[in-house]
């Protein structure tokens, strides 16, 4: 490589800049001049390496040595041992933890990559708008092999595998094929749900942008193994590149014979077409979904009769989500068997997570099921951001719940999370620190279930819109003791009575922060204090009078004329008056005003 | 495009199509070919990705240098868009964040041209499956 021989690496995520990776930098490069090495070994500094809790870390190229936990004082070691004399520096080698075993290769430290890509195997590899790169990453090819199989074996494949649904309820893929495969009819269809609308989601979104071949191929296999010849991918018009390298996508499927008559020489013919949605959230739900696509007003029914007996014009239809057909192609490629050995027990494979909020690393990540939630936060997330202290994680989006630190081992799968009053939704991971408010995270949940609901059954309509009310009344300071109870009664009901998913699960934001935060609603309605200091209506500025040298410039500073004092005399704010704009604690020289 | 008739109609193309990659991987003649992917996902376009797949496109011409500049979806490292792979012939890729237009001339000039790392690298935190 170049002129140099060495490469020292030297990670600068905020992880371990604050365990001084910028002094260690400096110490190389000091040591490297003072031994004339400088125009030899070159020091980078790199994005986060996802090992946080054993930073500082340190990398040497070209042999992949891993140092671990590295000061800036053993920066002369290393040179002096490792690049000089070739000899690994052992006590700051990674050791795995279970075997004890000293890992030195970066590449071989199985430990250190938590993340396993199935359904993201393409994604940021390959290109999107050309169909020869797939077919060149087997693409194609599973469907190939599927019509060397009989359609009912393509489906004992899927459901052997242990493949659940990724778009949140998590039913069983390989059921779900069967029992469409069982109802007789001139047509059946095969159903895209492209709609992924949980705030803070893009898993669907990255899959159809960066390898939408993956998901036209599945949706083939489906239409194969249930006896269907038409396939829709309906997908929310938000999504304008997803919706622009799906058409490229499909008319170069048709362009290579992939799509269309007598696919592969089989006599099996499929061809797909696209539908947008409009962006509404209820969409997602498959009987609205289907209502949308038939151009009627995308509102639930009652199921039974489930889509897959009668679904788009009356025909059975299987609906799967978008990372639930990505993960298909593998399946059938690699085996039922090799599937299922990843993940836990009941949850097989592995999980894509949009990981968002305060965290270091927010991006794309995908897990084997069973991962941890520290391991997901701290070893792929980098930690909060800040050095902030960790408070919750909100997963299932409107639908979903909290899960806070005693549950940051708890292995993340479907019926774990779910028994932990969340549930894995489509994948979206909010992250929070000491500084968010769990009622008002809870009121946003609400109000965005407020402003989604369809408005056909009364519960989801009316229930949404007074919990929303009784948080408001809460996060001004309004509220009662009695109010958590009614909170608690009114959840029940929502869940109980709803007609669809979307109000059966909407309370859950709330009974979630009821049950982890409980201490949090009690501190603003009896204390009238926000413990993260989010709400203005709770917040109180004061005077230290120990503080304040009555210099009198807060009282010049405010605009209502709330504070009193005397010249060099402790002045003192009064609270009825106070709209809490802040000007004084800004004018204030001394520190002397604080919100409280 | 001739239709794809049959399973080994597919195997065909995909050996042809790995055979092409193959050669811009292999071949360490001192002029061959460089890889340049740019992440380019609704977030990465965003954040700028698309001028810098033309500046690399634009840049690598005038300069000389033979690179294959392609698009690619998203890399996952949401908090470092624009990111980029660069294969260097006979090398591991390797994955830049934060690439901005300065960083674009900077990774030309220094790890294209010298194979000179520079800062900025993203360390890939998974396996895929093959």
């Amino acid at each position: 490589m170049g002129k140099y021989k060495m490469h020292i690496l030297i990670c600068s995520g905020a992880g371990c800049r604050a365990s001084a990776s910028e002094l260690i930098q400096n110490k190389f490069e000091l040591v490297l001049k003072a031994k004339g090495l400088e125009n030899e070994v070159q020091v980078v500094t790199t994005a986060c390496f996802g090992f946080c809790e054993k930073g500082p870390i340190v990398k040497i190229l070209p042999d992949n040595t891993f140092y671990i936990e590295v000061k800036p004082e053993d920066a002369e070691e290393i040179i002096e041992e490792h690049i000089i004399k070739g000899r690994q520096v052992s006590r700051l080698l990674y050791a795995a933890t279970i075997n004890k075993e000293v890992v030195s290769n970066a590449q071989n430290s199985g430990l250190h990559k938590k993340q396993i890509r199935v359904a993201l195997r393409n994604c940021g590899f390959i290109d999107p708008e050309n169909i020869e790169e797939y077919i060149a990453r087997d693409g194609y090819s599973a469907l190939g092999k599927c019509f060397e199989m009989l359609p009912q074996t393509v489906v004992d494949v899927i459901k052997e595998s242990g493949l659940r649904g990724r778009g949140g309820g998590g039913f069983p893929t390989g059921l779900k094929w069967e029992i469409a495969s069982k109802y007789k009819a001139d047509q059946k269809y095969v159903v895209c749900n492209a709609d992924e609308g949980d705030p803070g989601a893009f898993m669907d979104r990255s899959i159809l942008e960066g390898d939408p071949h993956s998901v036209l191929e599945a949706m083939a296999i489906c239409a194969y193994s249930i006896g269907a010849d038409q396939g829709i991918i309906y997908v929310r018009a938000e999504y304008p590149l997803a919706i622009e390298r799906l058409k490229v996508a499909i008319n170069q499927a048709r362009q290579y014979g992939l799509l269309g008559n007598d696919i592969l020489g089989s006599g099996f013919n499929f061809d797909v077409e696209m539908r947008y949605g409009a962006g509404a959230f209820v969409c997602g739900e498959e009987t609205a979904l289907i209502y949308s696509m038939e151009g009627l007003r995308g509102e639930p029914t009652i199921k039974p009769p489930f889509p897959t007996e009668s679904g788009y014009k009356g025909k059975p239809t299987n609906v799967n989500n978008v990372e639930t057909f990505a993960n298909i192609p593998v399946i059938i490629n690699k085996g039922a068997k090799w599937f299922s050995s990843i993940g836990t027990e009941k949850s097989k494979g592995t999980k894509v997570f949009a990981l968002a909020g305060n965290i270091n690393n927010v991006g794309l990540i995908e897990v084997p099921m069973g991962t941890t939630l520290r391991e997901v936060i701290y070893e792929i997330g980098g930690g909060i951001k800040d050095g902030k202290k960790f408070k919750a994680v909100q997963t299932g989006g409107p639908s979903g719940g909290c899960l806070t630190e005693k549950h940051l081992d708890t292995p993340i799968d479907f019926d774990n999370l779910l028994a932990a009053g969340s549930m894995m939704g489509s994948g979206g991971m909010i992250v929070m620190d000491e500084d968010d408010c769990m009622v008002s995270m809870a009121k946003f949940y609400i109000e965005f279930s407020v402003e989604e609901s369809c408005g056909k059954c009364t519960p989801c309509r009316i229930g949404n819109k007074r919990l929303y009310e009784i948080l408001d009344k809460i996060t001004k300071g309004e509220g009662t003791l009695n109010d958590l109870d009614l909170l608690r009664n009114l959840s029940g009901v929502i869940k109980d009575t709803s007609l669809c998913g979307l109000g059966q699960t909407s309370p859950n934001p709330v009974l979630s922060t009821l049950d982890n935060f409980y201490d949090e609603y009690i501190a603003h309605i009896v204390d009238h204090k926000c413990p993260a200091g989010r709400f203005k209506a709770l917040l109180q500025y004061a005077i230290n009078p120990e503080l304040c040298v009555g210099c009198t410039l807060c009282a010049k500073n405010c605009p209502v004329n709330c504070i009193s004092g005397e010249r060099k005399k402790a002045h003192v704010i009064d609270f009825e008056k106070c709209i809490k704009c802040g000007a004084c604690m800004d004018a204030c020289k001394f520190n002397a005003i604080s919100i409280q | 495009m001739a239709k794809v008739k049959s399973l080994t109609d597919l195997k065909k193309i995909k050996e042809n199509f790995q055979m092409k990659m193959d050669l811009i991987a292999k071949c360490d003649a001192p002029d061959s070919m460089f890889q340049v992917k740019i992440a380019m996902a609704t977030c990465g376009i965003a954040s700028g990705a698309k001028e810098v797949m033309n500046y690399f496109i634009e840049e690598c011409s005038k300069r000389g240098i033979l690179a294959l500049v392609t698009q690619t979806g998203c890399m996952g490292y949401c908090y470092a868009e624009p990111t980029i792979e660069v294969t260097l012939p006979g090398e591991e890729p390797i994955v830049f964040g934060d690439v901005d237009l300065k960083r674009a001339n900077e990774i030309i000039e220094k790890y294209i041209k010298n194979g000179e790392l520079v800062d900025g690298i993203i360390p890939v935190n998974y396996n895929t499956i093959d």
